[in-house]
């Protein structure tokens, strides 16, 4: 699944949540959290479900951000969206593997009493806090709906007693914590939002530099946003002529019966045909393969 | 449900709608909108069929619209229910 862009949308406000799945993200997150004042969680929870309900979004995969498991919300959250199928849940400052295992169990048992198929929707941890960081790997374990890990630097910064810079040398550590703890269970990683709306260079400098660091994709809080982040995490044309020309060179050796094959001087090893494996399968998305 | 204490939901912006609503010995519902002209008939059923929905006999139901879509309309109006109600 293509995750380049993952724009947030505030769940309480309708003009923006029925036009989400035309603003070019790959995934669209319906946000019950922050920014939903405490009075209007209720309001929320039924508008989400009701847009989910009646105005699912077709362009682009669906994800529900919950409140946090220390709250009252969270459990109402999930009994009113879970039997509408949004595509991921994604609950905040999951700290630990049990954290997630909890709302997996209750997900299960509203599955269930909806006479829907218990484990289709899943999970995607928001991970926010320095024990988050450092469980990172037992939360991306912790349960098979699980389907990345997604960085939230604001919240951390608050955590870790630190200025949230455009440079982001303060959350350098957690971004590869976290990539490598996704990686290492086969999933992908998510990058949080660049937050000046107007700083484009900034945006481009933070994406690049997210992209650098191996994460699929990143968050956007503006829909400005999305265009130029999508074109961060799309490979290049030369990126998906040369993973052509890899995947034509092994046939090539594979036909003549070679065991070692090289391109452009350079031998060809599994790494780099896995590599170019999974550039050609984000163009097939890109060209409009399979959305799922 | 009986609507037993004054409740509002939603809002005045575009796309939104803002519902009140409030105890009263009948059925009353005052509708505007900003699209009368062309979608009041349907305002008025998704209002209509949703206080049947919840069961709602009687209170004073003011319906404020800026273009909500149907989706909208009954989040709203159940916000604004579930909030002024009782069962």
């Amino acid at each position: 699944m293509m995750r380049r862009t993952m724009l947030f949308l505030p769940g309480n406000a309708p003009n923006m949540l029925i036009n989400g799945d035309v603003l070019g993200a790959d995934s669209i997150i319906f946000d019950l959290e922050d920014a939903v004042a405490p009075d209007e969680k209720d309001a929320a929870r039924i508008l989400v479900r009701n847009t989910l309900k009646y105005q699912k979004p077709t362009a682009c995969e669906t994800i529900i951000r919950i409140n946090p498991l220390d709250t009252q919300e969270w459990r109402a959250d999930l009994e009113e969206v879970i039997p509408c199928r949004p595509d991921l849940i994604m609950p905040a400052k999951a700290g630990c593997g049990q954290d997630i295992k909890v709302v997996a169990d209750y997900m299960a048992q509203i599955e269930e009493q909806a006479g829907i198929q218990v484990g289709s929707t899943g999970i995607l941890p928001l991970v926010e806090t320095v024990l988050g960081v450092e469980k990172a790997f037992e939360i991306a374990s912790a349960h098979r709906r699980v389907a990345g890990l997604f960085l939230g630097g604001e919240d951390l910064t608050a955590d870790l007693h630190c200025k949230r810079t455009k440079e982001g040398q303060e959350i350098f550590y957690a971004r590869s914590r976290i990539v490598c703890a996704a990686r290492a269970c086969g999933l992908d990683a998510y990058d949080t939002p660049f937050t000046d709306v107007e700083d484009m260079q900034g945006l481009v400098k933070d994406s690049q530099l997210a992209r650098s660091l191996g994460f699929s994709g990143k968050a956007v809080i503006s829909p400005r946003h999305v265009e130029t982040v999508n074109a961060v995490f799309s490979p290049a044309p030369e990126e998906i002529q040369y993973a052509r020309d890899v995947v034509e060179a092994i046939e090539e050796g594979k036909r003549q019966g070679k065991g070692a094959v090289s391109l452009r001087g350079k031998m060809i090893d599994a790494p780099i045909v896995k590599r170019a494996m999974q550039i050609l399968d984000m163009e097939r998305q890109m060209m409009g393969g399979d959305f799922q | 449900m009986e609507i037993r204490k004054n409740a509002a939901a939603g809002t005045l912006e575009s796309s939104d709608i803002f519902i009140c609503v409030e105890p009263y010995d009948q059925l009353s519902v005052q509708i505007q909108s900003v699209v009368q002209e062309q979608y009041m008939e349907a305002i008025h059923h998704t209002v209509f069929q949703v206080l049947e929905e919840f069961g709602v006999k009687s209170g004073k139901i003011r319906v404020n619209d800026r273009g909500a879509l149907d989706c909208v309309i009954r989040a709203r109006m159940e916000t604004a229910i579930r909030r002024g109600g009782s069962r």
